[in-house]
């Protein structure tokens, strides 16, 4: 009710400044456009975890391609919105392929270098007007009526604004939203549930592009000129301030940023230089030192302060039986993951000296060894983290090795990671909803405009349906950083069941756990091959494995050591001697 | 344009790249052993030109009234934590630590500064006065930052980069300066006329670069460094302290600096805010090297330093923008080039 309450109370306030004198409004104009280029940067720098101080360069393409367009070639402006953002694609695509895929620092380097440039271009360039810039742009039109006035480019800024919060709003709360948001941890947990990390990096950082186009787009026609000043790199810091002390982890830290910083670098602006007697740009040490002390003191900016304010957010509804397509699991005792000869060299060391073994369905393999035996090699080399040297590995059949971890999962491998690698932040329910990331196609469109609500609760209900399985039905609204390594190792178990896996491949499950939940551990997995599931699990605890697999795989320095029964490895003299160095 | 314009331009340019070379040694140093992107270093540079240029007119220069502000804050910092810590007992040992060497250096500069003593030991007291506030900075802004993620120290860089630049027009002014040139001499070589100061300049650079390479391959403080910028988790584990690399490595980077500034003072008119673009040019060139390799980031200094120039003969106009949009092939070169790595937060 509180959060519903303060939204109104925000859109009142919205609706009512311009009742109040004509600066008010002006400087609520620039919030909005500001609020709408930092929310792409939300989106970038605290969901996603890249960042860009190209904001403002994308901001003066909008602007100056409708400048240029409407007063040169006499364009009409809904024209130009159409070919500044398909121009912005084209940039941000082009800059997105260049350096996504190197790493994270190499997008902001080269924004700031692009950014760079393009200011000194636009105020270069003789056909942009130079440092005088571009004036008696058009206002915009509707059914041949000029559309003027303060009061409206107001209200249609905060429109757009709006439209654009929503929409990011509900992306973030989509399948696709769930995998940008672990972006953060790496992309190797996403990939592994068939999410394209690349792929989404590069919708994440298209997408501000674009934001940050339509506002340049609204500013040159709302300001009906352009000149280069706004566009610089310094107004690409300042979005990036902007979400530093609003708040870079919510879509409201982007208006409170944009409100809070116009603020006061007006106010900055109108005291500082009468306390020095000097004109010039003194708020900038304001900014720089207010800046450094959010990030040391309050990392999650003002937002964060507000939202411990506020009643936690409504649960995620869940819908009723789950109805998502399911795979035909192949009949129990059938050959299912092969693994034939594989060998992996690092330089000259050997790592997995060819190595075969299988796993059928409906069982469970234990693949043991000592430390430094290859398991953890030959663990990556089936999940395709690592590419093999020689030998195949087949899953039902279908040669895997080769593939890519995303394309891997699309053929029914599922993994857990050795490190936990949850949203800390998500709820458990979300976590496990990432599992199902490729049985729904919804795409970034339809999440937007809120189209994918069915198919998110059929999700929802299925990721429920899989936390009540592994016994963790009271925890699905719990935060997910907030359970224990026990509980959030089942978490993870039940993430990969969501994925509805033919294989499971679980990595050192039991490392770290206490013995309570060891044993937890082994009896879920007991019920889950009851239920039909075949299980590989890389483990170096014994002890662990023991009760628990159908057979063990040993390995030791990269080759296999032993293969058979819990009890004939147990007698076997060859782990023994492996293991304890001899008795 | 014949060949004499050629050697004209190719030295201009080569003098750029000595400056360059030097700004990128820096920003790799500091990233490889803090993961912090540098963009504060120009101010360093602005800096020491200010500096010597107001020792010039026998005025106290503003630095120092800097120098005294940000050990005040970073006492105050230290303070609070100490009592914090309930561990108010250190505090006075703390407090002069911290104080007394810059305090002696604002009385050092307050005496010499009237003197107007020769440019060689106004050098160094340019050198006193600037090259503590590196580790000063680093102690203030980013060591309580240590453990955060690459994505926060960069923003946090820009930050420091703001506030510098800010202090810098207080402290300063808004006006430009030139500080005279260390030699006036000139030598012609057949068609070439090689001036003093840029021989100064190549001597200096190549000097400082030998200092570097002898730092880093024969001392432990320099051995330590590259352990940590190697491998952070294994360079602390064998007792290599990473505030201690981290403060060694702002106070190498602001001394490079603040060299540089010293070197092009009489080349360049230099204002509050120019050592921005020059240290984004010593970027470039980090960037062809990949933040990573010293030859390479040197290729690229010079790659800069020639674009540079040659471009300022035929499009003076259009200067930095071929300089800064050379960063983008150079990255496509590097995303096809290198191999595909994928870094966690």
């Amino acid at each position: 009710m509180m959060r519903r309450g303060g939204l109104i109370l925000f859109l009142a306030l919205v609706a009512a400044v311009p009742l109040f004198p004509a600066f008010y409004l002006t400087m609520g104009s620039y919030i909005g456009l500001y609020s709408m280029a930092a929310l792409g940067l939300v989106l970038l720098t605290g969901v996603a975890g890249l960042t860009s101080f190209g904001q403002a360069a994308f901001m003066g393409l909008g602007a100056y391609t409708t400048a240029v367009l409407t007063t040169k070639l006499a364009c009409s402006p809904w024209l130009t919105l159409l070919i500044a953002l398909a121009l912005t694609l084209a940039v941000a695509c082009l800059l997105g392929a260049i350096t996504l895929r190197m790493g994270g620092h190499y997008l902001p380097l080269a924004t700031i270098s692009w950014g760079i440039s393009l200011y000194f271009l636009f105020g270069t360039i003789p056909a942009l007007g130079g440092s005088s810039g571009i004036t008696d742009i058009k206002p915009l039109n509707l059914f041949g009526l000029e559309l003027r006035g303060e009061g409206f480019y107001y209200y249609l800024i905060w429109a757009v604004c709006l439209a654009s919060l929503w929409v990011t709003g509900n992306l973030l709360d989509s399948r696709e939203g769930r995998a940008i948001r672990a972006l953060k941890g790496g992309v190797s947990m996403p990939e592994a549930f068939g999410a394209g990390g690349l792929r989404l990096k590069n919708i994440v950082f298209v997408y501000s592009a674009l934001l940050a186009c339509l506002a340049g787009w609204l500013y040159a026609h709302m300001q009906r000129f352009v000149n280069p000043s706004p566009f610089g790199l310094n107004q690409g810091i300042e979005f990036l301030f902007m979400i530093t002390i609003g708040g870079s982890f919510s879509v409201w830290g982007a208006i409170i940023g944009a409100t809070v910083i116009t603020l006061l670098k007006t106010v900055l602006q109108g005291i500082l230089p009468t306390l020095i007697s000097h004109t010039g740009n003194y708020e900038i040490i304001v900014f720089g030192v207010i800046i450094v002390a959010v990030l040391q003191c309050m990392r999650g900016g003002i937002w964060e302060l507000i939202e411990r304010f506020l009643p936690p957010k409504a649960d995620k509804p869940i819908g009723q039986a789950s109805e998502l397509p399911a795979r035909v699991q192949p009949p129990r005792g059938a050959p299912l993951l092969r693994v034939e000869e594989v060998r992996k060299e690092f330089g000259g060391l050997v790592a997995v000296k060819n190595v075969s073994f299988q796993v059928a369905a409906g069982e469970i393999v234990g693949l043991i060894g000592p430390n430094g035996a290859g398991k953890s090699t030959m663990f990556n080399l089936i999940s395709g983290e690592l590419p093999r040297t020689s030998g195949a590995v087949l899953l039902a059949g279908e040669a895997i090795s080769g593939l890519k971890p995303a394309q891997i999962a699309r053929r029914g491998l599922s993994r857990t990671f050795q490190h936990v690698k949850l949203m800390p932040g998500m709820s458990v329910l979300e976590n496990v909803m990432l599992g199902a990331y490729l049985r729904t196609d919804d795409g970034v469109f339809a999440a937007g405009l809120r189209l994918n609500r069915a198919s998110d609760a059929r999700v929802a209900a299925e990721a429920a349906h899989q936390l009540r399985r592994v016994g963790l039905a009271d925890s699905i609204y719990a935060q997910a950083g907030n359970l224990s390594l026990g509980q959030q190792r089942i978490v993870e178990i039940a993430r990969a069941l969501c994925a509805d896996p033919l294989l499971l491949l679980l990595d050192e499950p039991a490392a770290g756990l206490r013995f309570q939940e060891k044993q937890e551990l082994a009896k879920l997995l007991n019920e889950l091959r009851d239920q039909g599931l075949s299980v590989l699990i890389v483990e170096h605890d014994m002890e662990f494995l023991m009760n628990l697999v159908d057979r063990i795989v040993v390995m030791e320095f990269g080759q296999k050591l032993a293969e058979g029964l819990p009890q004939e490895i147990r007698a076997n003299p060859e782990v023994l001697e492996a293991y304890l160095g001899g008795i | 344009m014949d060949l004499s314009i050629i050697l004209i331009l190719a030295q201009d340019g080569l003098t750029n790249t000595a400056i360059y070379v030097l700004l990128a040694v820096a920003l790799i140093l500091v990233f490889g052993v803090t993961r912090i992107i540098y963009i504060p270093q120009g101010e360093f540079v602005s800096y020491g030109v200010l500096t010597l240029a107001s020792l010039q007119q026998g005025v106290v220069p503003g630095t120092v009234w800097l120098l005294l502000l940000m050990a005040a804050v970073a006492a105050l910092m230290e303070s609070v934590r100490l009592f914090s810590e309930g561990a108010l007992r250190d505090l006075p040992a703390a407090l002069a630590r911290i104080l007394l060497l810059p305090a002696a250096i604002a009385l050092l500069i307050h005496f010499c500064a009237p003197l107007r003593l020769p440019l060689g030991w106004q050098v160094l007291l340019t050198m006193l006065i600037v090259v503590p506030l590196g580790p000063l900075v680093y102690r203030v802004a980013f060591r309580p930052l240590a453990d955060a993620p690459v994505l926060v120290l960069l923003i946090a860089a820009v930050a420091v980069h703001f506030g510098l630049v800010g202090l810098g027009l207080l402290f300063f002014g808004a006006e430009g300066v030139r500080t005279p040139a260390f030699s006036s001499a000139q030598f012609s070589l057949g068609a070439l006329t090689v001036s003093g100061q840029s021989l100064w300049v190549y001597a200096t650079s190549l000097v400082a670069i030998g200092g570097l390479a002898w730092f880093f391959g024969r001392t432990m403080y320099g051995k330590a460094l590259r352990a940590v910028a190697f491998n952070r988790n294994g360079a602390r584990l064998v007792g290599i302290s990473p505030s201690m690399a981290g403060t060694l490595a702002f106070a190498l980077a602001a001394t490079i600096g603040c060299l540089s500034g010293v070197l092009i003072g009489p080349i360049t008119t230099v204002y509050y805010d120019s050592g921005f673009l020059i240290g984004l040019k010593g970027f470039v060139g980090a960037i062809v090297g990949g933040l990573a390799s010293f030859p390479l980031a040197a290729l690229g200094a010079l790659l800069v330093g020639l674009l540079e120039s040659f471009s300022s003969f035929w499009l003076s106009e259009y200067k930095d923008v071929i300089v800064f949009t050379m960063v983008i092939p150079v990255l496509l070169w590097r995303s096809l080039s290198s191999v595909h790595y994928e870094e966690e937060q």
